[in-house]
């Protein structure tokens, strides 16, 4: 077995995940009325209200710190793009036709950076939405940047996070328990990363 | 009035609401021309309402402080100008305008927290806010105001404590001129428009009526002498709900809650149709 994320990085990864899911969750009960009962199933609208935006900081710092551990090996290449012009050859599992990947494949780094900038606009509009009250009303435009900047962001983000998810736990075999264990075996790393193991 | 029969708009509720009940519209008439300055109907608000003394700001001006505040919903607005060569004094009273459409309600993501009767009073139930201040956002008068404390918003109920047992909001109750009235729409509007036309042979030809249609009409009707000075009023020329809220609360949430759902079926469906990847 190949240690693919050791144990800071899997700490990191997971806090993401689960303040994600809370702010993804706590969003939509405030985005739409139609899943305000996911309000009442995490303890009432001003408790969701007073968590909701905690726990983006939290995210946000995840975000930040993957932004400086992981840049590195998330560099778009010149194969990421010809792997990101032959996306429906990877969908219908024909991967032989593509160019091999790194530690991350063309996918997994347009994740990474959709997470990371989105993540940022969130933090900010988040912030303005968060003490609305403390901007003046000469500066009410900020509100209204700040509300369409956080629900774009978000959509774009969810889309990501849907993919992410789905990949992770219902695709890639064994991309699951490489975050939970942090180890692959050599035959996953080959088939998935060939040119991520010769620099080991 | 503050019964289900009579709501006709709920936030955050895509249900139809429950009210069945037709009443009369009901408005507030303010005539700033013969506004005297005197604040009877800041005390009143504060005596009826029972908020507690609010501390006053002197900023250089005979307004009592500079912005209505959690605990204080009815503000005179003074503002030394010039209009047409000539000193102005202008007097207007700062409340929220219960709008035909509101923007507050429009923005709120807690189903009950805003409710619009069928009199057409607005009105913040604080005991379903969650104090996320879109309100704030979504209101183009700048009226609601966040209390510290408690985390809820409040405002200007119209007094719809009173306003239900058939009697007329605190504020003009004691207003000692006459500048403030209340009624049906029509009767207001009826008054008002005599009094602009008074004030045009009078001298004051800009003299106007300011019931905004961008928001659906006011149930605060507004007379004001200088039509052409909003600004110095500190009123919007034409308010709307902003454009930002509007396409955040219409098609942002439609197409992004549809997008969503496509998302997961298209996951969905990729599995049935794919599968999983196999590492040979």
């Amino acid at each position: 077995m190949i240690e693919r994320y050791n144990f800071i990085e899997r700490i990191v990864h997971w806090a993401a995940g689960v303040t994600y899911l809370y702010l993804l969750l706590t969003g939509l009960a405030f985005f739409t009325p139609t899943m305000w009962w996911i309000a009442t199933l995490l303890g009432g609208g001003p408790v969701i209200r007073y968590w909701h935006p905690i726990a983006g900081l939290v995210f946000a710092a995840t975000v930040i710190w993957m932004f400086f551990s992981w840049r590195r090996d998330m560099r778009i290449t010149a194969d990421d793009k010809r792997w990101a012009a032959g996306i429906e050859d990877y969908i219908a599992h024909r991967e032989h036709k593509l160019p091999p990947a790194g530690k991350y494949n063309a996918g997994q780094k347009q994740f990474f950076w959709i997470m990371f900038y989105g993540g940022l606009a969130l933090l900010l509009s988040g912030f303005a939405l968060w003490f609305t009250e403390w901007i003046p009303w000469s500066l009410r435009w900020l509100r209204y940047a700040a509300i369409l900047l956080h629900v774009a962001a978000f959509l774009a983000t969810v889309a990501g996070f849907i993919v992410h998810v789905y990949m992770g736990v219902f695709v890639v075999k064994g991309g699951l328990s490489a975050m939970t264990t942090g180890k692959v075996t050599r035959t996953w790393a080959e088939h998935h990363h060939a040119l991520w193991l010769p620099r080991e | 009035m503050a019964g289900s029969l009579n709501l006709v708009r709920i936030s955050a509720t895509s249900t139809t609401p429950p009210g069945i009940r037709r009443t009369e519209t009901v408005t507030k008439y303010i005539d700033t021309t013969s506004c005297i300055g005197c604040k009877a109907c800041e005390v009143a608000c504060q005596q009826w309402n029972d908020l507690p003394p609010e501390a006053t700001v002197q900023f250089g001006t005979y307004q009592t402080m500079p912005d209505l505040t959690p605990g204080f919903w009815n503000l005179i607005r003074f503002e030394e100008t010039e209009v047409a060569g000539t000193q102005a004094w202008l007097m207007r009273k700062d409340q929220c305008m219960h709008c035909g459409d509101p923007g507050c309600l429009a923005a709120c993501p807690s189903p009950h927290a805003i409710v619009q009767y069928s009199n057409g009073i607005v009105d913040f139930n604080q005991e379903h806010c969650i104090g996320c201040g879109y309100c704030i956002t979504g209101c183009p008068f700048n009226i609601p105001k966040l209390s510290k404390s408690t985390a809820k918003v409040y405002k200007c109920t119209l007094c719809v404590d009173r306003v239900s047992v058939g009697l007329e909001p605190a504020c003009i109750k004691a207003c000692p001129t006459g500048c403030l009235q209340f009624g049906s729409k029509t009767q207001v509007l009826h008054v008002a428009d005599k009094r602009v036309e008074q004030l045009k042979t009078n001298g004051f030809p800009n003299a106007m009526v300011y019931d905004p249609e961008g928001v659906g009409g006011t149930g605060v009707v507004t007379v004001l002498a200088h039509g052409d000075r909003l600004e110095s009023y500190g009123l919007p020329r034409n308010p709307t709900i902003p454009l930002a809220v509007t396409l955040w609360k219409k098609p942002l949430k439609w197409l992004g809650s549809l997008g969503m759902i496509a998302g997961v079926l298209v996951a969905g469906l990729h599995y049935l149709k794919f599968g999983p990847k196999e590492d040979k």
